[in-house]
């Protein structure tokens, strides 16, 4: 069983980071969608408020390190102008053309709103703060943001996934 | 008249007229202007716009896809990306300070904004960035 750098590399970027970062934006969507005055104690909002401004910090910089790691690391390994690099197999080939020119093109394109959507959602969360449980507005605001990114961070990665499973970065 | 009709309360409804679940704000917390989270919200809908418009002119010009490229190992993508991510932050950063005491109206800012990132995103989609870029 070994695992090569650049594996360990795109292990990182799809499942360690990635995953996580995605299984995230369940929480905070129950948790911003929950957060209410009618619903919750004076506690549970402070509370929910505390967490939620964490988490969508830290999801906030997890997005970014994603778009990082996919950008300026593994992009140069899958786009390496040798005749075996990803790249250049899905290209050779008439029946796998379409995995780089549309799906791993789209991908690594959109995957870049997800930082800024996220980024935003988490500046509302943290500028706001308990006022969110009181302004409907606000509250749906954050939530589109964060809906947002969750769909663009979604389909990168199931393009990503899909790209990999054609042709893995190794 | 029935012990219970004098004591409870009359069936209702409505709800309480006090919220008791409510929390007492911090003063800071009471009114917040909506100038920065417009700035935000307004520099993500930018951001994304100009990702979509990048997108578009790297596929359809070949010096504004050298000029993007900072990066032989990466491509037009290292400045496609780079150039995004400083509209985002410059512009959230300036329209911050601007608009750090003022209400600008955030539904029509939000509003605003998602028609750019829905152009953004139509701007990254390869069928279209290459059918405009030939």
């Amino acid at each position: 069983m070994h695992l090569t750098t650049r594996e360990i590399w795109a292990l990182v970027h799809g499942l360690l980071i990635g995953g996580p970062f995605l299984l995230a934006f369940t929480g905070g969507l129950v948790a911003l969608a929950g957060l209410r005055s009618e619903y919750l104690t004076a506690e549970g909002i402070r509370n929910r408020v505390a967490q939620l401004r964490i988490g969508a910090s830290v999801m906030a910089v997890m997005a970014w390190t994603i778009v990082f790691i996919g950008i300026w690391v593994l992009l140069p390994w899958y786009s390496e102008a040798r005749p075996d690099s990803p790249r250049s197999l899905l290209l050779s080939d008439p029946s796998t053309r379409q995995w780089h020119e549309f799906a791993d093109v789209w991908k690594t394109h959109v995957a870049f709103m997800a930082p800024i959507l996220a980024t935003a959602a988490a500046a509302l969360v943290v500028y706001y703060g308990r006022t969110l449980a009181h302004d409907r507005v606000v509250r749906n605001l954050v939530l589109a943001l964060y809906l947002g990114a969750f769909a663009v961070a979604s389909v990168a990665a199931l393009l990503g996934s899909l790209v990999t499973r054609a042709a893995p970065i190794r | 008249m029935t012990h219970e009709s004098v004591s409870d309360p009359p069936a209702t409804d409505a709800p309480p007229a006090v919220d008791l679940g409510s929390p007492p704000l911090a003063p800071s917390e009471i009114i917040r202007p909506s100038g920065p989270a417009a700035a935000v919200v307004l520099a993500a809908g930018l951001a994304s716009f100009a990702l979509g418009l990048l997108s578009v002119l790297t596929a359809s010009s070949a010096s504004v896809s050298s000029a993007l490229t900072l990066s032989e190992r990466v491509g037009d993508l290292s400045g496609l990306t780079t150039v995004t991510a400083v509209v985002f932050f410059a512009t959230w950063g300036v329209l911050a300070i601007a608009w750090r005491h003022t209400d600008p109206p955030l539904a029509r800012i939000a509003v605003a904004s998602a028609v750019l990132i829905a152009l953004g995103l139509l701007g990254t989609f390869p069928p279209f960035f290459n059918a405009v870029g030939g």
